[in-house]
């Protein structure tokens, strides 16, 4: 499992309700959430993200609400991996059960700015910064996650 | 080594003799929730893993209670969607329209939560019910299809802070209060992937609605759950609403904690949390001249009844300021003919303000009080994120139903003493 894309930044304490606003939730339709990922806080996202591409952000990434409408609308406008310093706990969860993958590295989220091309391999935890030349180390999921991610989502992992 | 009670519940839902901080489990659950936002997602879920039965109808419920009665065609089709999964399945906690209020308003009022219990909900303010002494933590979508199917959710083990409350509150300060100042202190990821476990002997001068809403809004401060120490009043409390047997879970005396923080509650005055993080808070005596555009008194974490009869007591007798639009939401239909009887709903008419029937919608921006550009709003509910009540340039200031009230009457944000 790998990623390889260019980088969208984001700072602090990026919550649900900027990542996908409540007046979008009366769907649960995945290309229309999508649609609307990001815009309270950059609208230019939707328009810019290619298929691949890289979210890194900063402390606490995801607080707030339980929706997993965020994350669906993150993996569905094409970013492959979110790279954070910390991720609020329900957002993470939710992020495993839908198969999106996300590290949490303070370093890399320090050093890697927008535009920057990153690969990374979810095995290992190596991220590295092509642009810049650089490599920074995440922890690697527990066997546990990697099982559940593997098998492409939580239930999926209990049939 | 000791456990927390966290600790003890999970281990006990998990078939083991004692767990530890950061080990994975399996947990049998107690009851699994969901609302007409996430209930949706999770069906689709359910369905396409081909799921055929559900593993106790009588540990599930449904509250359609964010978008209803139904804001648009799209939220209807939501809560059909609901309806006809909890048909089919014999769902016995679902609540509609005339029936349903506030999820988390609901589920205590009725006895589907109690102490010792290991719940699940697909939406964040699942960690209200620790308030009973359960572990109640919010989940998303497919955690809860997979909780429906199977009665189970994973779960890392978490660490917890401890927070030793003494003293007894002071007039016009209230759970909200306590909560706001705690977040202040902590910030918002003070506590992430951390149990908030509350014990001391100031707990008595806590009442369950005070206690509900410290919980609710543990996951403001990132954590995973807030717990309270069962006592007299958790009990009386639940007598007459849970009629199961149920089990109170203390911590061991040398259990381990990231962390033990003294809360003097005599000294905490009231608190409103600014602009666009709850941690960002400030003491009414520190807030300046805001002038206001709307009040909102309500939600999972302010509807109840001694919420409602903190803010009529400020606004019985007076008018709302010309400025602002007052909207009060009593969370169950329970609270509201309580409201009724007491005269609290004639006392909010009478000055001006409206009164809704129990919906979220406003709270998290979806209607029923969407805020315009650059629009100001005291609000009793939980999160002040950008945009989260309407335009992105609008602003929320969380505050108690006390100094809501207050605040609906001069115009700006105000302290209780100023209009008593």
């Amino acid at each position: 499992m790998n990623a390889n894309g260019f980088v969208h930044k984001y700072g602090d304490n990026v919550d649900t309700d900027v990542i996908i606003p409540a007046r979008h939730l009366n769907t649960a339709d995945h290309r229309e959430l999508a649609a609307h990922c990001m815009e309270d806080i950059d609208g230019e996202f939707i328009h810019k993200v290619k298929d691949g591409d890289i979210m890194v952000a900063g402390w606490n990434f995801g607080c707030g609400s339980s929706r997993e409408h965020a994350p669906i609308a993150i993996k569905e406008s094409g970013i492959r991996c979110v790279i954070a310093k910390t991720f609020a706990r329900i957002f993470y969860r939710n992020s495993i059960n839908i198969g999106l993958a996300i590290l949490e590295c303070e370093e890399a989220a320090d050093d890697i700015e927008s535009g920057d091309r990153v690969s990374v391999n979810f095995d290992t935890g190596i991220i590295t910064n092509e642009t810049k030349g650089k490599t920074y180390q995440a922890e690697p999921f527990p066997e546990f996650i990697k099982e559940i991610i593997s098998k492409n989502g939580l239930l999926n992992s209990l049939k | 080594m000791g456990m927390t009670m966290t600790q003890k519940i999970l281990a006990a839902h998990a078939g083991l003799d004692s767990v530890k901080a950061g080990q994975l489990i399996r947990a049998n659950l107690d009851m699994v929730l969901g609302n007409d936002i996430t209930s949706p997602v999770a069906i689709n879920e359910f369905e396409k893993a081909g799921f055929s039965q559900v593993f106790d109808k009588s540990r599930i419920s449904m509250v359609m209670d964010h978008f209803v009665p139904n804001k648009d065609i799209k939220a209807a089709q939501q809560c059909k969607q609901c309806r006809s999964f909890a048909r089919r399945f014999d769902i016995d906690n679902y609540y509609d329209v005339g029936q349903m209020g506030i999820e988390h308003a609901l589920l205590p009022e009725k006895g589907l939560v109690a102490a010792g219990e290991c719940i699940i909900g697909a939406d964040s303010h699942t960690c209200t019910y620790g308030a009973l002494g359960a572990f109640s933590t919010g989940v998303g979508s497919t955690d809860m299809a997979a909780g429906m199917a199977t009665g189970q959710a994973w779960f890392k083990v978490p660490e917890a802070i401890k927070f030793n409350l003494t003293g007894a509150l002071s007039e016009d300060v209230s759970g909200k209060d306590v909560i706001l100042h705690i977040i202040g202190r902590i910030g918002v990821d003070g506590a992430l992937y951390k149990s908030m476990e509350f014990s001391g002997e100031g707990l008595k001068s806590l009442s369950m609605d005070d206690r509900l809403c410290i919980a609710n809004m543990a996951i403001e401060a990132g954590a995973k759950n807030g717990i309270f120490a069962v006592d007299d009043i958790t009990i009386a409390y639940m007598k007459g609403r849970v009629n199961r047997e149920y089990k109170i879970y203390e911590a061991d005396s040398d259990a381990q904690y990231t962390q033990v923080i003294d809360i003097d509650l005599s000294a905490i005055k009231p608190t409103v949390a600014f602009p666009h993080l709850p941690e960002n808070t400030k003491t009414i005596d520190e807030v300046g001249d805001i002038p206001i555009d709307q009040v909102v008194i309500g939600s999972c974490t302010n509807g109840r009844l001694s919420d409602m009869a903190a803010a009529a007591a400020i606004i019985k007798g007076r008018n709302i300021h010309k400025n602002v639009r007052a909207i009060v939401i009593p969370a169950t239909q329970a609270i509201y003919m309580e409201c009724l009887k007491r005269g609290y709903i004639e006392a909010f008419v009478e000055a001006g303000c409206i009164v809704s029937t129990p919906t979220c919608g406003p709270c998290l921006g979806g209607y029923m009080g969407i805020l315009a550009e650059n629009e100001r709003c005291v609000s009793t509910t939980n999160r002040n994120f950008v945009g989260r009540m309407g335009h992105v340039t609008s602003e929320i200031y969380l505050a108690s139903p006390a100094v809501a009230a207050a605040s609906a009457i001069t115009g700006r944000i105000s302290s209780p003493k100023e209009v008593k």
